[in-house]
């Protein structure tokens, strides 16, 4: 063995025990269901005191932020310690102590476009679940055509005064700051008129209202702002550049939705799922033959993410590839909760029967391909920045 | 830095040996050589192969002992992947992926063959479908003892390389009935011998295949491969190997028929503008790039798997024929669709890879047999 490969060999027996050590019984192997989630913020209750525990010890090693700075609150790990770390929290069952959009998306954006300030002020109290954040960029007008963000913020001298609508702003009833795309120059072609601005929710003039969704929850809210001021230092990387790290940001998401849909259902094959609801449907011909094709599909898209991250690992780019797997990935979840459904039969129908959680979990994959630009966006990105092909 | 042969990218040696096939095909064997040959009535160019055996090609799966190059199978796929792309046609798969697989396993018997193989000079093909579907099991062919002899009587009906080739692997019915897993062997036997009847089928894909009718032809015990009654056994290395291979095969035909197409659409006119720049066009396009992104994960593991553990490799094998036959039928598909007229015509090459693709699809099982096995190692 290299001198490499025995150190992460240490790394993994020395986390694993730490995990050991250190997450509550309790939590291992629950279900990842929505309340075991943990997603911190100012008003945050914990469901128990095992969440609280996990997270306080979580913090103190660094781990809600396994690749940042130990200085912001992170571990400092390298990409193979983090995948080490995910892979044993994953084998052990230990649930991640901390999710947020915070940890997401405005983290990994200040640690590329921030400046020593704005890291200081907001990485370290991410890491520690105290500020929740939200995404403010879609609005009523600019939806797969982004750069069209209307949300403007006139510079007042010593501030930012802003105005205008957000909309599909995920949980910004409970988050505590928004980072959004605002425009600042209204004469500049519209993806050089943005900038990136960070906003606390609890200034005067924003106003959130959940939008309630098919599934009949409401993850996603209208946000909106009149008259809000925002203090100049809370503009992050260039005036006017903003949709650089929107793109970064966006390359980020996608790759992040395409690898949430693409894990087999934990793991199980599609076909252990339906067994298990109904052992007789599979005999069903057409029904197994969808199933046994979306199988197909699923473990070679599962060796697909494998490869993307081993590129990426190796320093190479995945790029606008990543639209392929945000493509390929939500699509493909669609399926299998189309097949979940069809199998559950009318048992699947209630809202709150044998498989109750069921009907909210197929209507809500419906976003999959919509959220965080849709199918047909990414269709798009593949033509014109993978295929180069001629624009309209 | 991370050890490649753990991930299904390409470690520097494999794109070397990608960049070097690349090349090399595009001179020597440009889809221009697939219609040559069918011009002349010709399955494959003798001299093409000879090159091969040069580079090394012909021993990719043989130990150096015996004169190969052992540089296993995601290498053996690669080099099928690229030859997919060009559509050149050889006795690759039947010699150097499926009998040099089979022979490996066959201790001392086999190394005279390998050694042949590695240097050019023995060219296999592997006689097993007697049906429209490939099903091993149901052999009927009946291979009848007679004293240390037996006697080989009945039809393989679609032999791939089965008029050209120098010898043949044949499974044949030793005892049991059709349908029965067990009874099978596996002989090695010259193509020339007495009672071998090879009748050359005119095949969509111009390429070399046969229906072999035995009518008493003698084999003894020295030409079977692996153990009496256990032919199966002996055959499956060589037939995931060759499944793996044909998979990549395919999916550098998909990739081919992609890049063609995608080159037309960038420059074909029509109402005043380059089709490409449609967005029904682009979407295509773009799904099918995708598809064949996923389908060449699932060839580089089988690849890795089969060179890793190769006893455990039914499912990854299976994946990526799966995957291959179907993105295939959809590159191939819609290559001709949106080339329009054009694509139809004879004097244009996407037809060729429409045409293999069909072939490919169906040898060594189809879709449906594939998935069925995937199936049930998923636990269906």
């Amino acid at each position: 063995m290299s001198d490499a490969t025995e150190a992460l060999a240490a790394f993994r027996a020395e986390i694993s025990a730490w995990i050991i050590d250190n997450c509550p019984a309790a939590l291992l192997g629950r279900p990842m269901d929505e309340s075991a989630i943990v997603w911190g913020g100012r008003n945050w209750t914990f469901a128990d005191d095992d969440q609280r525990l996990w997270l306080d010890r979580a913090i103190s090693r660094g781990l809600t932020a396994p690749r940042w700075p130990v200085e912001y609150g992170g571990a400092g790990l390298s990409r193979a310690q983090e995948k080490i770390y995910r892979e044993e929290m994953a084998r052990i069952g230990a649930p991640p102590p901390l999710e947020s959009f915070g940890l997401w998306m405005l983290g990994p954006a200040l640690l590329e476009f921030g400046n020593p300030a704005q890291k200081a002020e907001h990485l370290p109290p991410i890491t520690r679940g105290e500020i929740r954040w939200c995404q403010g960029y879609s609005e009523p007008g600019a939806g797969s055509d982004l750069a069209n963000v209307q949300t403007r913020a006139e510079d007042m001298g010593d501030h930012w005064l802003v105005n205008g609508q957000k909309i599909w702003t995920s949980y910004a009833d409970k988050a505590d700051w928004i980072f959004a795309l605002v425009r600042t120059d209204r004469d500049a072609p519209k993806h050089k008129g943005i900038s990136f601005l960070l906003m606390d929710m609890d200034t005067p003039g924003i106003t959130t209202r959940p939008i309630r969704l098919i599934s009949g929850k409401s993850p996603f809210c209208e946000t909106f702002f009149d008259n809000v001021k925002v203090p100049k230092k809370n503009l992050v990387g260039e005036l006017n550049r903003g949709w650089d790290i929107a793109k970064y940001l966006l390359t980020h998401e996608r790759e992040m939705i395409g690898g949430g849909a693409s894990g087999l259902l934990g793991g199980r094959s599609i076909g252990q799922i339906l067994a298990a609801q109904d052992g007789n449907v599979l005999a069903d011909p057409i029904l197994r033959a969808e199933a046994m094709q979306a199988e197909v599909d699923a473990l070679a898209f599962n060796l697909t993410m494998g490869r993307y991250k081993d590129q990426a690992e190796a320093g190479r780019g995945v790029g606008n590839a990543s639209a392929m797997l945000k493509y390929y990935g939500t699509e493909l979840n669609k399926r299998r909760y189309e097949l979940l459904m069809a199998t559950a039969g009318s048992d699947g129908l209630e809202w709150d029967g044998a498989h109750g959680g069921l009907a909210p979990e197929w209507l809500r994959t419906k976003a999959n391909s919509i959220e965080g630009g849709t199918s047909e966006v990414m269709l798009d990105i593949i033509a014109k920045r993978v295929l180069e092909m001629p624009g309209q | 830095m991370k050890d490649l042969t753990q991930s299904l990218l390409d470690t520097e040696d494999e794109v070397m040996l990608r960049d070097a096939a690349r090349g090399f095909l595009a001179d020597a064997s440009p889809v221009s050589a697939l219609r040559a040959n069918r011009d002349a009535g010709r399955a494959h160019d003798p001299a093409l192969w000879a090159e091969m055996a040069q580079m090394g090609w012909t021993g990719v799966l043989i130990p150096e002992d015996a004169g190969g190059a052992d540089m296993g199978h995601r290498a053996a796929g690669i080099l099928a992947e690229e030859m997919g792309r060009v559509l050149a046609a050889s006795p690759y798969l039947s010699t150097a992926v499926i009998a040099a697989s089979v022979l490996r396993q066959a201790g001392p018997r086999g190394t005279g063959a390998l050694q042949a193989i590695a240097a050019g000079e023995a060219t296999y093909a592997l006689a097993l479908d007697e049906g429209p579907k490939f099903a091993p099991a149901t052999t009927a062919l009946k291979a009848e003892r007679q004293g240390n002899a037996f006697r080989l009587s009945g039809v393989k009906a679609f032999v791939a390389d089965g008029s050209t080739a120098g010898r043949v692997l044949l499974l044949a019915r030793t005892s049991g009935m059709p349908g029965d897993t067990e009874g099978l062997t596996l002989f090695d036997i010259d193509a020339d011998r007495a009672g071998l009847q090879r009748q050359a089928l005119s095949t969509i894909d111009s390429r070399d295949h046969a229906r072999l009718v035995f009518d008493g032809v003698t084999a003894t015990g020295d030409d079977i491969i692996g153990d009496l009654d256990a032919g199966l056994a002996a055959l499956r290395p060589g037939v995931q190997a060759g499944q793996a291979a044909l998979a990549a095969e395919l999916t550098g035909l998909a990739g081919g028929a992609a890049a063609i197409t995608l080159g037309y659409l960038k420059e074909r006119k029509q109402f005043d503008r380059t089709i490409g720049s449609f967005q029904a066009l682009q979407h295509r396009a773009a799904h099918l790039w995708s598809e064949i992104e996923v389908t060449l994960s699932a060839i580089a593991n089988a690849g890795r798997v089969l060179d890793a553990t190769p006893d455990d490799a039914a499912l990854a094998v299976s994946l990526a024929k799966a995957r291959a036959a179907q993105t295939a039928k959809l590159a191939v598909s819609e290559a001709v669709q949106m080339h329009g007229g054009i694509g139809m015509t004879d004097a244009y090459d996407i037809g060729f890879f429409m045409k293999r693709a069909r072939v490919g699809a169906e040898w060594l099982g189809d879709y449906g047999h594939h998935a069925a096995i995937i199936a049930a190692a998923r636990g269906f």
